[in-house]
């Protein structure tokens, strides 16, 4: 299959981007990675993707899937007689996965990101009790889903470690910049103990981006919120 | 092996689009259920004990399993009962009316309702911009019976709970023509299609009812 089969428009430090990245290595699906520079958006983004004009998209020949889970469902399905399944087969077990996914997005990154913009204490306060609901709540989510396994998918990484997991190195970032362990192995030890599982991953270690490159690249796009 | 009712219960709000498109998807598929209408403002404790998360309505019980977010329950109908499929199997077909149904709540619902209500930067203006976002839909449903295809499917159950049945009850009591024929007409020729399935009619909250709610929410809304 020629490599230009498969294009991915994204960007190294985007997490949304990092979530089909992941897919497509546990299908091995070769690709081609598009990289857009911040600040601006090429003419093939904005053709490929009209609705949004963000990043990720992925070309499949002339096919452009847009959404980032939506894609990395749209990966499972098409590749998948190649590499474990990423969503259990059980319909239930299938809803759990995205449901979570969907929580993860509405409401625990939200509260993340307005982390990192927080102001005064009290605005702090509110979002550090807002993170530590949301924890509670995946905590038991991957007790529920992983059934003793070490990933919320099982005994692979799937759907919803790669929803959660590919905020991992911001989340990182996010407890240098406000002096916060946002998760606390006292607190969430199931999730802390799924978090270095997931960063381990071979499928997974080649997109994640260091720290410190993040960082720096976070002071950019943040401004320094008022004390 | 013939369902019970009891196996499946729904909690639900009669104005929700989300808790009638799951009631659509139940019809359809000829699930017998129990319906138990839920007073979103005082929330019940069942309520509050089967959605933690989100305190939200729709809420499906499946045997005791719990489910709530109205395309996570409409995928797990499709799941369960194989009649009438909801969800196209081609792949990338999935990966659109996965991709629509999200445009259309998380976009086209708050740009065409919220928004305009509030009328933040002029009235004229938030309708332009609601119905630049109705054109994608009118071409994506240009020469199609429904979203679906031939026959109702899992974009046509959330947009047409959400459009015809929700929004536009919404924009009547505003003195609002958000879609009219003449620039939409394949969106309102795919609403004439809806009327005339019997499971749709027979899930649409009643229309002088809904807009006299509708009336109320956008009060709520309005700045003051």
């Amino acid at each position: 299959m020629a490599r230009s089969d498969v294009k991915l428009i994204g960007a190294w430090a985007s997490p949304f981007v990092m979530r089909p990245r992941i897919a497509l290595n546990l299908k091995s699906v070769p690709y081609e990675f598009l990289q857009e520079t911040f600040g601006s958006k090429s003419e093939l983004l904005l053709k490929s993707n009209p609705v949004h004009k963000k990043i990720p998209v992925l070309l499949h020949g002339d096919k452009p899937v847009c959404e980032s889970n939506i894609i990395v469902e749209y990966i499972d399905d098409t590749w998948s007689s190649s590499g474990p399944s990423m969503l259990p087969s059980d319909p239930y077990d299938r809803a759990m996965a995205r449901f979570w996914a969907a929580y993860i997005d509405e409401k625990w990154f939200v509260a993340l990101k307005s982390f990192l913009k927080a102001g005064g204490e009290e605005e702090k306060k509110a979002v550090i009790a807002q993170l530590e609901e949301g924890n509670a709540f995946l905590e038991k989510a991957f007790i529920d889903c992983s059934k003793g396994k070490p990933f919320f998918n099982g005994d692979n990484i799937g759907y919803l470690d790669i929803a959660l997991g590919c905020f991992l190195a911001w989340l990182r970032v996010t407890e240098l910049a406000v002096s916060h362990k946002i998760l606390d192995e006292a607190k969430t030890p199931s999730l802390s103990k799924w978090a270095e599982n997931f960063c381990n991953d071979p499928a997974v270690k080649p997109v994640m981006p260091e720290t410190a490159k993040l960082a720096e690249f976070a002071k950019k796009i943040f401004p320094k919120p008022q004390a | 092996m013939a369902e019970k009712e009891e196996d499946v219960k729904l909690l639900g709000f009669w104005a929700s689009p989300f808790s009638r498109r799951v009631e659509m998807a139940l019809k359809l598929k000829g699930v017998p259920y129990e319906y138990l209408e839920q007073d979103i403002v005082n929330k019940s404790p069942l309520l509050l004990q089967l959605n933690p998360v989100y305190k939200k309505v729709p809420v499906l019980v499946h045997k005791g399993k719990v489910l709530s977010e109205s395309h996570v329950v409409l995928e797990y109908i499709d799941q369960i009962w194989k009649n009438n499929p909801i969800l196209p199997q081609d792949p990338y077909e999935k990966a659109m009316a996965l991709f629509w149904a999200k445009f259309v709540d998380e976009q086209v619902g708050p740009v065409a309702f919220r928004y305009v209500a509030k009328a933040e930067k002029g009235i004229e203006v938030a309708i332009k911009e609601a119905q630049e976002l109705f054109m994608f839909l009118e071409k994506e449903v240009t020469g199609k019976d429904f979203f679906g295809g031939e026959t109702i499917g899992f974009l046509d159950l959330v947009a047409g709970s959400m459009i015809p049945f929700c929004l536009a009850r919404g924009w009547e009591g505003m003195g609002i023509d958000m879609i009219p024929e003449e620039k939409f007409p394949e969106l309102n020729r795919w609403i004439k299609n809806l009327k005339e399935i019997e499971i749709v009619r027979e899930c649409i909250p009643p229309r002088e009812k809904q807009i006299e709610h509708m009336k109320k929410v956008v009060e709520r809304i309005k700045p003051a």
